[in-house]
């Protein structure tokens, strides 16, 4: 039997790089704004996928949730090795919750169909929460392995998987039947560069909406099936999935899905609270020291 | 003790080895002014194998009832049966708030019962409180305050869950004050029985390897930290050597611990470790909100950084505008000179 495994991937905004200008009046951030990168331990997620199928054979699938330019993120999953790149996008998914999130991607690996394991990143470096691994998983009603530090053995006879996990101060080796879905930590696998002859094929894969900003008025909606029949044809389909697609609820996608909302935003505002300039001399150095030790800080 | 109030407020009492998480003992003591103000009662849910000896711990910080699910099956953690235990447990009970430690147990357990329950569930709060909050002139009472940073730390976020009736959130070890216990506090142990499908316990723990003595930021008097400013092996073993003369330990912001400088252990902020020693000294660190999460409690704080205008001087008692290799040299000879 063929190994299929589903990476879910996000495309995010480069925290190290925002300013509050990138925010809007309701809270949220303008991701347009913002350079948009592969989140890191998605992408590690991603190599130790392609490094199970180097080795049993099979399949890989990327799958993400997000606006159209996250097909970038998708062409260089396609450049690594992935097989199939699926975007899931809807104006409705909008301001989505890791619950909301969650139930969309689950509801996209129901229509991929069988798979026997599913990777993602433990945490994506906008938020930081690690929710939505877990709650895909529970979404699925599978296990899960999160703080993966490395696979170490795949079964595909008895359909097991054994990984080491991160504990606090050390860590364990688990055995979980299949299909299971496992989160990965930062430096479980160096991401492998673009193949230079995948990079040349796929940089030349679309998306439905990449393929609709090709299409002027002058053509007809016709036109619009060649092309998307085309591209699938030639392999170069970026499946782009909206909410009827994968068969979700409305009222359980986006804003109106999320259980959480944003109440109050505040610019962090620094106090500004004195703090006494000692000055880079030894003088200085000398009567810090000794108004420290007056203080019983030291012993 | 009202035994006619609700507990309203339940935190998850997570236990490694049959020894309690810290956090778990400082949830309960934040868990006991969140449900003052919803005049509601406090629940810890304690899941194991022969720990019913752990509820008088729970009980003196502040527990005034512990669910107690006690099987072979539990005595080590896993996701599955955790979950769907804990899981059960809520639906049945329905309390407004869980908390659970930000730990590698708690951020695995805690998005499976959310996610099942439909709860609301903010990860790595830095506070939290019990409000009631008007929206669109509709008044939602005992809403749980979610308080977290966030998108890089230039925003702190308010979150709230006002229209599902369960609020979880996690927090990290340290954030919360664990107050002091109180051994005469008495509470009422509440046996929850266990029953877990084959399905449920099908992942298997071949091996365990914990450290006994790990490092122990939070207990650590005085702590010496780098930041990016410190960049290069030879500048962070300047800190490293700082470290050694006051007898500190050493840690690090996480631009040190994404250059490799040091460990993930050692780190100190939101994402890392919270503390609150009697002296930090932070050196070559911006401050990032982030980083200020988690040091901005101690007694002392010295900061040494060569940009006038980072935020770090903001949260410091003592500010030191310079090159960290002329400084810290200064400050060691200085320090050796007054111990005599």
């Amino acid at each position: 039997m063929s190994l299929h495994t589903i990476v879910l991937v996000k495309q995010v905004p480069d925290t190290s790089n925002i300013s509050g200008e990138v925010m809007r009046p309701d809270g949220t951030v303008n991701r347009a704004r913002l350079p948009a990168i592969f989140n890191p331990e998605d992408q590690e997620a991603l190599e130790l996928a392609l490094r199970l199928k180097d080795k049993h054979g099979g399949k890989v699938t990327a799958l993400t949730m997000g606006p159209p330019n996250a097909a970038n993120m998708l062409r260089e999953c396609l450049y690594m090795g992935a097989d199939r790149a699926i975007l899931v996008s809807d104006r409705r998914f909008a301001a989505a919750d890791t619950l909301a999130t969650s139930y969309a991607l689950h509801k996209a690996v129901h229509r991929i169909g069988k798979y026997d394991l599913i990777f993602g990143g433990r945490q994506a470096i906008d938020g930081d929460t690690a929710q939505v691994g877990p709650q895909t998983a529970e979404k699925l009603g599978i296990p899960q392995i999160t703080y993966t530090l490395e696979v170490q053995e795949l079964d595909l006879k008895k359909r097991t998987i054994r990984a080491k996990r991160a504990i606090k101060n050390g860590y364990e080796i688990l055995e979980s039947p299949l299909p299971v879905l496992l989160t990965v930590t930062k430096d479980a696998a160096e991401p492998r560069p673009f193949d230079v002859r995948r990079l040349c094929t796929y940089k030349r894969a679309q998306s439905r909406f990449e393929i609709e900003a090709t299409v002027d008025d002058s053509h007809d909606l016709v036109w619009m099936d060649e092309l998307l029949e085309k591209a699938k044809t030639s392999d170069l389909l970026i499946e782009t999935w909206n909410i009827e697609d994968i068969d979700a609820d409305v009222e359980m996608c986006g804003l109106a899905g999320s259980p959480t909302k944003v109440h109050k935003v505040e610019n962090v505002i620094l106090s500004g609270a004195e703090y006494k300039a000692v000055p880079a001399t030894s003088e200085g150095m000398n009567d810090m020291i000794a108004e420290l030790m007056r203080d019983h800080i030291f012993g | 003790m009202n035994s006619k109030l609700k507990d309203m407020v339940w935190v998850f009492a997570e236990q490694t080895d049959g020894k309690l998480a810290d956090v778990s003992l400082e949830l309960l003591h934040k868990a006991q002014t969140l449900a003052g103000r919803m005049n509601s009662q406090v629940s810890a849910v304690l899941l194991g194998h022969q720990v019913e000896k752990l509820a008088r711990t729970l009980f003196a910080h502040g527990a005034d009832n512990v669910y107690l699910l006690d099987d072979a099956e539990l005595k080590d953690f896993r996701s599955m049966p955790y979950a769907n235990l804990i899981t059960t447990l809520v639906e049945e009970q329905r309390p407004r708030v869980v908390l659970f430690g930000a730990t590698h147990i708690g951020r695995d357990v805690a998005p499976r019962v959310a996610s099942h329950t439909r709860s609301g569930l903010t990860a790595d709060c830095t506070e939290l409180k019990i409000e009631t909050v008007t929206i669109k002139k509709v008044e939602y009472k005992d809403l749980l305050l979610q308080i977290r940073p966030a998108f890089g730390g230039n925003i702190i976020a308010t979150i709230i869950s006002p229209d599902v009736p369960i609020q979880m959130a996690t927090i990290r070890e340290g954030v919360m004050e664990m107050g002091e216990p109180d051994a005469s506090r008495k509470g009422t142990i509440i046996p929850v029985k266990v029953e877990l499908d084959p399905v449920e316990i099908a992942v298997k723990i071949i091996e365990k390897h914990q450290e006994k003595s790990g490092v122990n930021l939070k207990g650590a008097p005085i702590i010496v930290a780098g930041g990016y400013g410190a960049d290069t092996p030879e500048k962070f073993q300047l800190i490293k050597d700082l470290a050694k003369v006051l007898r500190a330990e050493v840690a690090g912001s996480r631009a040190a611990v994404d250059a490799g400088l040091i460990s993930p252990e050692r780190q100190v902020g939101q994402t890392g470790t919270t503390v609150r020693p009697k002296l930090y000294i932070a050196i070559g660190i911006s401050g990032a909100i982030q980083h200020r999460a988690g040091m901005q409690e101690s007694q002392k704080i010295i900061a040494i950084n060569s940009d006038a205008e980072a935020p770090i001087f903001q949260v410091a008692h003592y500010g030191i505008h310079g090159d960290l290799t002329v400084v810290i040299p200064k400050l060691i000879a200085a320090y050796k000179s007054q111990l005599h």
